[in-house]
């Protein structure tokens, strides 16, 4: 399988369907990515500030507990949720980050769902000396308040989106509009694997860090790859960050774990329940109705609750390379309160979906196997809705 | 020739053409009938006439506003071809139809533009079609007989702009300012290099339409002076419909009388 989208497109996906006025800005971002990406000192800077001020790499864990509460296959994580910020986000912000110093733009916009990439983004810019704006929708500031405020503290500015079903879809929307009125000065930093090319490539790259240490680590304490790579996906960024060192080695399943929320058509599961269909510059799985409308999501974890999701999984699944399963907000929940009494990790409700497979598939594997988990962020910000959907008031 | 080019083509000397946008099923698909009408009064020689579409990423508040408005009342994409095709039987105005690009892919590209067709429609305007990905359908239009509207931005290069003129149908849509649908107070001077430079390309091969951000007569006469051949007034006509729960007959009344200065100012 091609690793570089020929013309832009992973099979039939993906590809530039935006407004003319962004069509030479894309040209523009993708002729410096290639430039850079495999500049040594672009490479020497990132890896950097990933090793001393992100703090990779993460940990692989050997989760005891859990693989004996499981009782079959071994389940390790991987510690996505340990970077600075608390989540895989800041691989793709603090290199996009770079990317924009690079190309001579002072002003960085980005767009948020559950706030973790919106965090992030502020970190990278304060830390990189950009600035920062962040879109939001006012559904998703006002059930992570927290992180909002966090942004706000480190200097990025927030954007409150009040259209459509205010939420991650609609904040890409406006992003997208700031950017078409701001194209020179500008440098929109999508959050993850989705959007016109070149994004979903270069999110990919970024993120791919997670999977190349999965490999070395897996190797290293156990001598061989996993059998099966497990992450959420809501966009895709931290399961195509996993699975992309994987693509070609045929004996690691890949498993992507989609929001199945309150079940049959009240989830973000798009690859599970969508059609083909051109949503924010690509073509990909869409959750729509009848007419082409794109319809509103739900999960209780906003991170994942978008309407669409990366065309480079939509080719995996087409080809048949990676599987993707629903886990629904009730399974998560226990994933989330599992993890917690068992290993004494919070994670992001998120990553709790992948946590709430990951155990189901174990069960049916073998004790010598090995499934390795991204635990793409960490729990904190989700407290509050677990106390909630716990009937308590913290 | 398609209905389109004729309606350029049958102007005066130096007399530009009068593109109208309204959102299909804004503020309800009856009234919406109205709405054509009013326009068509008023002297629109060309309707545009918009799909509602859950996420337009090129249109500014007062489009996407229309759009919320015409879903809320239960506007289908069907509805909309229906409209169209009352608009033509009745005024012999030409029409293209605007709508995002998931609104054609969902039904199969083909398969929409040939239930278009058979309403009558005689262009397409599909604003996250660009030229690259366009290519991929332009023989199935050209097939058809439907006009395929491709649009220009400020940041276009020359290199560009001539392949968009030699692929445009009907007309080469020129938006005239960087961002989203929306009236403007002033025309910039920006506005008018932009046209002269796009008019280079156009000149001879097809009408040049000036779009985003015009709302005044005054608009209007500086960009037909500046080459175009025609203008585009989408924000400031769905601005006035906005008001119609308010204010019903004043509000059609108005608006006819506001597209009439806007065709006057294109006489010059």
């Amino acid at each position: 399988m091609k690793s570089y989208p020929v013309n832009g497109r992973f099979g039939e996906f993906g590809g530039q369907f935006v407004p003319e006025t962004l069509v030479p800005a894309l040209q523009e971002l993708e002729s410096a990515y290639l430039r850079w990406k495999s500049d040594a000192g672009f490479r020497a800077e990132l890896d950097g500030m990933l090793r001393e001020y992100a703090g990779r790499p993460t940990p692989l864990y050997f989760a005891r507990n859990l693989t004996k509460r499981a009782g079959g296959a071994m389940i390790f994580l991987k510690r996505e949720d340990l970077l600075h910020g608390g989540a895989h986000k800041i691989n793709n912000t603090l290199g996009q980050g770079l990317l924009a110093k690079r190309m001579g733009k002072q002003r960085v916009i980005a767009e948020t769902g559950a706030g973790q990439h919106g965090v992030a983004t502020a970190i990278a810019c304060a830390a990189l000396g950009l600035k920062a704006e962040v879109y939001m929708g006012s559904v998703d500031i006002e059930r992570q308040k927290l992180n909002a405020y966090r942004m706000e503290l480190m200097g990025a500015e927030l954007h409150s989106v009040t259209a459509g079903s205010r939420t991650l879809k609609d904040a890409i929307n406006e992003a997208l509009r700031d950017w078409a009125t701001n194209i020179s000065t500008t440098y929109y930093l999508i959050g993850s694997v989705v959007g016109p090319h070149p994004y979903p490539v270069i999110v990919r790259d970024f993120q791919s860090v997670i999977g190349k240490e999965i490999r070395d680590q897996m190797r290293r304490r156990e001598g061989r790859l996993p059998d099966a790579v497990v992450a959420c996906v809501g966009g895709g960024s931290n399961a195509m960050g996993s699975f992309h060192e994987f693509v070609e080695k045929r004996g690691v399943k890949l498993v992507g774990v989609e929001a199945g929320g309150a079940g049959r058509g009240r989830n973000a599961a798009s690859l599970a329940e969508g059609r083909k269909g051109v949503l924010h510059g690509m073509l990909t799985y869409v959750l729509e109705d009848e007419d082409g409308q794109i319809r509103e999501t739900q999960s209780v974890s906003a991170g994942l609750d978008y309407p669409g999701v990366g065309p480079e999984h939509s080719y995996l699944k087409e080809r048949g390379r990676a599987t993707y399963v629903t886990v629904r907000d009730k399974d998560a929940l226990r994933a989330f309160h599992l993890l917690a009494e068992v290993e004494g990790i919070l994670p992001a409700l998120e990553s709790a979906h992948a946590v709430a497979h990951a155990v189901k598939m174990a069960r049916s594997m073998k004790k010598e196997q090995s499934i390795v988990v991204t635990l793409s962020g960490r729990g904190d910000k989700d407290v509050q809705i677990v106390a909630k959907e716990a009937g308590l008031e913290i | 020739m398609s209905e389109i080019s004729k309606a350029f083509a049958g102007l005066a000397g130096s007399e530009g053409a009068l593109v109208t946008y309204i959102m299909g099923g804004d503020p309800d698909p009856d009234t919406c009938s109205k709405v054509i009408d009013a326009v068509v009064a008023g002297g629109a020689d060309i309707i545009e006439l918009g799909i509602p579409f859950s996420d337009p990423i090129a249109d500014g508040k007062s489009i996407q506003a229309a759009a919320v408005r015409a879903l809320s009342a239960g506007t289908t994409p069907r509805r909309v071809l229906e409209l169209a095709k009352n608009a033509k039987e009745k005024h012999h105005v030409p029409v293209a139809l605007m709508t995002y690009f998931n609104i054609f892919y969902s039904q199969g590209f083909e398969n929409f533009l040939r239930l278009a067709k058979s309403h009558s429609v005689d262009g397409i305007i599909v604003p996250d079609l660009p030229l690259d990905e366009a290519s991929r359908y332009a023989r199935i239009s050209r097939r058809m007989g439907v006009d395929n509207i491709l649009l220009a931005a400020p940041t276009t290069s020359a290199g560009r702009m001539r392949m968009l003129a030699s692929n445009t149908s009907g007309f080469l849509y020129l938006v005239s300012v960087l961002g989203v649908t929306g009236a403007r107070q002033s025309l910039r001077r920006s506005t008018l290099a932009l046209i002269a430079f796009a008019h280079r390309y156009t000149q001879g091969r097809v009408p040049l339409a000036v779009g985003f951000g015009i709302s005044a007569p005054e608009h209007v006469r500086e960009v037909i002076e500046a080459g175009a051949d025609g203008v585009i007034v989408g924000s400031s006509i769905v601005d006035r419909v906005a008001d119609y729960r308010e204010n019903k007959s004043k509000v059609l009344q108005n608006l006819e009388e506001y597209v009439r200065s806007l065709k006057a100012a294109t006489r010059g």
